[in-house]
């Protein structure tokens, strides 16, 4: 995948696997004669995706297909087993440990879970200082505490309640101060994991109006996760399909819920609930989920697909680049079947 | 002719140490056979509250402080246990977001089918198989001989959900709550649920009371919904009505807050603040520390639910 000038990141055929395996009895087999298997989750699968400076790229699909680990994978937090990772045109990946500091600082992520996210213990300020402290040993504390003061204000959490502690505060006003860890840092890049996914509807309106306002004001790249794609129709400039650990479909949020091409995604679509929409007939899927241990041959999707054909159960189809710009990864879209 | 379940001012109280907090306050609202009804809002609102009030199941310290429920005529708010028990799992089905409140781990899906219609019904054990195998067809349970066999992990979360339906269609209810039941499942799965309860409800006449936050899940399989907020049903109408033509602040916020709602990339409307905490509630309407058009009478006077407009029922001093 080629663009013509340097995205913010660019993810190149990334792959990690997790062994389960467990312990030598575990992976005894009996099957004709004794012999140890291994088990291997394959949560991502050769992804290879960019993310242009200043724009929001939202990785979508269902729960287990390998959207929070592509994230870790990014961040430095897991090692990728194959592939490239460049930030800001340097590669990444094969950082060692302090190499690795100043992307720290660069890149953030923002998680799901605020509870479990924001450490009981701290005050909303110790959360803060500390990061501000650990990347800028020389600030004075009425500096960092100016600075924890006006992130506070951003985000949009009284800066009055420097001391309190996150129980203290409501699902979403803990969301905020974990955004507000997040930005402390001035970062250019943030990789939020499903940041509105814990949060009732109107608190996440909130949310989002935040995150859009504050991409605005600070200058940020994001790469957004989730599973709701009415928050990644809103929110997004690309979005990214993922089914089985592999990339389906990258295109422009207008193509992708407008003209959806990879017969995944026009399931997926056809399936978000919309309000004062009369019952739009869904797509229904064949089968059932595969799981990411026994990976279908050939195309991942090839068992639930109404289109597939004797080609899709053998050879893994290709990620093609469209005439809209759109990427996708099909056989029938590659040779224009009948898709109806 | 009687509905098929008619709430009428039901207040449900918890007794905590501090004094009793009352988390449903004065709620009223009618099924009939086939109807399907959705009870929405956000969490905390008491929507799981009421729903286990109808089949008296609320968890102590709570107990129904006030009003009545009428079941096919009958008033079951204040049945004994033993009474209760022939209706609960019978007539009035539970479907919960968790499958795994309803089932067991250590026992076969087939075991707990055939148990759970014993219990029920004075029948033999190959009748009740044959029975439980009738509903997982019903449900499109993909090799249902196969399942009978099957121990619940070894299914997927959209399967379990499927069992449990099957499983609540064991008796054949006339009701069928059903609690977040595709909050925790893929939206292609929901989808597929959601098909199917809404087939059921067709077929089988059976009225359904959807509990959901997912205003969209809502207005796309149900005919009419109620909003709650503090405890309270803030608007009640017909879906299409209510979701075109929201009259109480609190519903027009809460549309506007779904993406989706209005262009991409647009602000989206936000209700500020949040809802109350039970031993916080305004006095007045609750709603009035977060709604625009809050005057002075809404801190003094508790609006009630009443009709407006296009059959819509909602508690707004200024509508
Ligand atoms: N540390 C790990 N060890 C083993 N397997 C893992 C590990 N982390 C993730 N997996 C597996 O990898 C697959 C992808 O997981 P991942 O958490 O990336 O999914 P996801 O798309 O973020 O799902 P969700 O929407 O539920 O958050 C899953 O099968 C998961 O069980
Ligand atoms: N066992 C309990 N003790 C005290 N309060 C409770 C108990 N169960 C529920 N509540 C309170 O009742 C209110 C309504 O809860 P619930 O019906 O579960 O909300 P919803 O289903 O709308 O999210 C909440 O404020 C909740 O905290
Ligand atoms: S490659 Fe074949 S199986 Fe895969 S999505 Fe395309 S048509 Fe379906
Ligand atoms: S009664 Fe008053 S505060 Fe309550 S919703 Fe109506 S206008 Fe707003
Ligand atoms: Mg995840
Ligand atoms: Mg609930």
């Amino acid at each position: 995948m080629t663009t013509n000038h340097t995205p913010l990141l660019r993810v190149q055929d990334v792959v990690k696997h997790f062994d389960i395996s467990g312990g030598f009895l575990d992976q005894l087999r009996f099957k004709g004669g004794i012999h140890l298997e291994k088990t291997t989750v394959k949560a991502v699968n050769n992804v290879s995706l960019f993310v242009n400076k200043g724009e929001t790229l939202s990785v979508v699909g269902e729960s287990g297909c390998g959207k929070s680990t592509l994230a870790r994978v990014i961040l430095g937090l897991y090692r990728p087993n194959a592939g490239k990772i460049f930030y800001d045109g340097q590669r990444i990946d094969t950082l060692t440990h302090e190499q690795w500091l100043p992307y720290r600082r660069k890149m953030q992520m923002i998680f799901q879970d605020p509870y479990a996210s924001l450490n009981p213990r701290k005050t909303v300020r110790q959360t803060l200082e500390e990061p501000l402290r650990f990347h800028n040993p020389k600030m004075t504390s009425q500096e960092a505490m100016d600075k924890v003061a006006y992130v506070m204000e951003q985000v949009g959490v009284d800066p009055a309640w420097i001391a309190r502690h996150p129980h203290e505060f409501s699902g979403g006003q803990r969301q905020r101060i974990s955004i507000a860890r997040g930005l402390i840092l001035d970062p250019d890049f943030i990789v939020a994991d499903e940041p509105v996914s814990a949060l009732d509807v109107s608190i996440q309106a909130q949310i989002l109006n935040l995150l859009m306002d504050l991409r605005e004001k600070h200058d940020l790249t994001y790469l957004f996760i989730t599973h709701d794609l009415s928050v990644v129709h809103h929110i997004s400039s690309r979005v990214a399909v993922l089914y089985l650990g592999t990339l389906c479909e990258l295109a422009s949020a207008n193509d992708l819920f407008n003209e959806p091409r990879h017969p995944y995604t026009r399931a997926l679509l056809s399936a978000i609930p919309k309000i004062g929409e009369k019952k739009a007939k869904h797509i229904k899927l064949k089968g059932e989920v595969p799981t990411p241990v026994h990976l279908p041959s050939g195309c991942v999707f090839h068992n639930r697909c109404v289109f597939a054909r004797d080609r899709c159960k053998k050879e893994f189809p290709r990620l093609n680049e469209l005439p809209n710009g759109s990427f996708v990864s099909c056989h029938g879209v590659e040779e224009g079947w009948p898709m109806a | 002719m009687p509905s098929l379940l008619e709430v009428r001012d039901l207040e449900v109280k918890f007794a905590l140490r501090s004094g009793d907090i009352t988390a449903i306050d004065g709620v009223s609202f009618q099924l009939d056979p086939g109807e399907r009804m959705g009870l929405v809002g956000e969490s905390g609102a008491g929507k799981s509250v009421t729903g286990f009030a109808i089949i008296n199941l609320i968890s102590k310290p709570g107990y129904i402080s006030r009003g009545s429920i009428h079941f096919e005529g009958k008033e079951i708010s204040a049945y004994p246990p033993d009474k209760m028990r022939k209706i609960r799992g019978n007539r009035i089905s539970m479907i919960f977001q968790d499958p795994m409140m309803t089932l067991n781990p250590v026992y076969t899906i087939g075991f707990q089918m055939i148990e759970t219609l014993k219990a029920h019904r004075n029948i033999s054990k190959s009748q009740a198989r044959a029975i439980a195998l009738e509903k997982l067809k019903l449900v499109q349970m993909p090799s249902p001989e196969k399942r009978l066999a099957q121990y619940p992990h070894e299914l997927s979360g959209g399967m379990r959900q499927r069992i449990i339906i099957a499983i609540s269609l064991l008796a054949d209810p006339a009701i069928i709550i059903a609690d977040e039941p595709t909050t925790a499942l893929d939206v292609t799965i929901q989808a597929e649920i959601m098909d199917l309860l809404q087939e059921l409800c067709e077929n089988e006449k059976m009225g359904l009371m959807l509990i959901t936050h997912d205003l969209g899940v809502v207005s796309q399989v149900t005919e009419k919904i109620a909003v709650m907020y503090a405890g309270k049903i803030i608007e009640y109408g017909p879906t299409e009505t209510v979701v075109h033509h929201p009259v109480h602040p609190y519903t027009i916020g809460l549309i506007g807050s779904i993406p989706g709602s209005i262009e991409p990339g647009k602000d989206l409307k936000q209700i500020p603040g949040m809802m109350p905490t039970l031993t916080n509630i305004p006095p007045g309407c609750a709603f009035n520390p977060r709604c625009e058009l809050a005057a002075d009478i809404c801190t003094q006077q508790t609006p009630v639910l009443e009709e407006k407009q296009n059959g819509i029922m909602a508690a707004c001093h200024m509508k």
